[in-house]
């Protein structure tokens, strides 16, 4: 009898999902006990991802932004925990924040450069040449010029028709970053943060 | 720099919030000052005070502002969005960027299109 229990034992001890403890528990030295709001997010195998999240925002943080939420939504919580630790412990100064302020100015530079774009083809349809000259036979590459009622609606098609502008996060950031230095000019600088 | 400027005797809203004796070598107070309580309270509420201590001496002190500027950047967007934080304004502009690029490269394809037939009808005009 204390044979089968002994056997039975080592049978569960040696089912590492069974028994071995969530990142987090590790980490905490505790008792991973069922229903630990850790393990389904920082399994064993992933120890760095817990310690990250733990440096920056606290397991007892962590324990009540995650109690906050549906349960359907805490994969993507500690995910996006896990993200921004990861961001600070490489960028203590900036973090993620750094990386969002590089994405908007790469934003920023390509809705110039596609502003420009739609001007100059507007310049084009507006000056085509005029239709006096003969009509080439067989299959055109050319498109008809557009009116000017359609270039304009072309035009806003095209440009800004969702706000006018670069992305506006909801709170401007209110300081400037190194990459907004007016001595860079180049806006295609983007600082080090494009990995992100 | 905030941390040359003279402080005043009271509290900054850091240890006023953690009901403690503000040193005057408090690595908070030059950043969250007493009138700004909610910029601490937020950092706070998302980081944890001990954290942020922790970051903030790990930086070198002319760098700190920034430090808690993005702190504070980063805690509101979480305090808007418990599931993605920030994650979701990088997400949206990086959508966003994909889109510029592929609406520029459709209009530099038309730009091109439009150079090569200007060409054609010059060398046209041209014989």
């Amino acid at each position: 009898m204390v044979v089968a229990i002994v056997c039975i034992a080592v049978k569960m001890a040696s089912s590492s999902s069974y028994n071995s403890p969530c990142a987090a528990c590790k980490l905490l030295r505790r008792k991973c006990m069922p229903g630990c709001i850790f393990a389904p997010y920082f399994p064993p195998e992933e120890p760095q991802k817990f310690v990250n999240v733990h440096k920056i925002f606290g397991a007892s943080n962590v324990t009540k932004l995650l109690n906050e939420l549906l349960p359907h939504q805490r994969e993507d919580a500690v995910n996006s925990l896990a993200y921004e630790a990861e961001a600070r412990v490489r960028d203590p100064v900036y973090g993620c924040v750094g990386a969002i302020t590089f994405l908007q100015r790469q934003v920023q530079r390509l809705q110039k450069e596609l502003d420009a774009a739609n001007a100059d083809l507007i310049r084009y349809a507006c000056n085509d040449i005029p239709t006096g000259l003969p009509q080439v036979t067989g299959a055109s590459t050319v498109q008809p010029p557009l009116t000017p009622r359609n270039r304009l609606a072309e035009f806003n098609r095209r440009v800004g028709n969702e706000g006018g502008g670069f992305y506006q996060l909801p709170g401007a950031l209110p300081y400037s970053f190194p990459w907004n230095d007016a001595s860079s000019g180049d806006m295609n600088d983007g600082g080090g943060e494009g990995g992100m | 720099m905030r941390s040359h400027e003279p402080r005043s005797t009271s509290s900054c809203a850091a240890c006023k919030l953690l009901k403690r004796r503000c040193s005057p070598t408090c690595i908070f107070a030059p950043y969250f000052r007493s009138d700004e309580p909610k910029k601490f309270a937020k950092v706070h509420k998302v980081f944890g005070a001990s954290n942020v201590s922790k970051i903030l001496i790990e930086v070198p002190e002319e760098q700190r502002e920034d430090t808690v500027n993005s702190l504070v950047y980063e805690a509101e967007a979480r305090l808007r969005d418990p599931v993605y934080g920030c994650i979701g304004a990088i997400a949206l502009l990086q959508r966003k960027m994909i889109e510029l690029q592929h609406d520029l490269a459709l209009a530099r394809a038309r730009l091109a299109r439009y150079g090569c037939e200007l060409l054609d009808r010059c060398c046209w005009c041209g014989t």
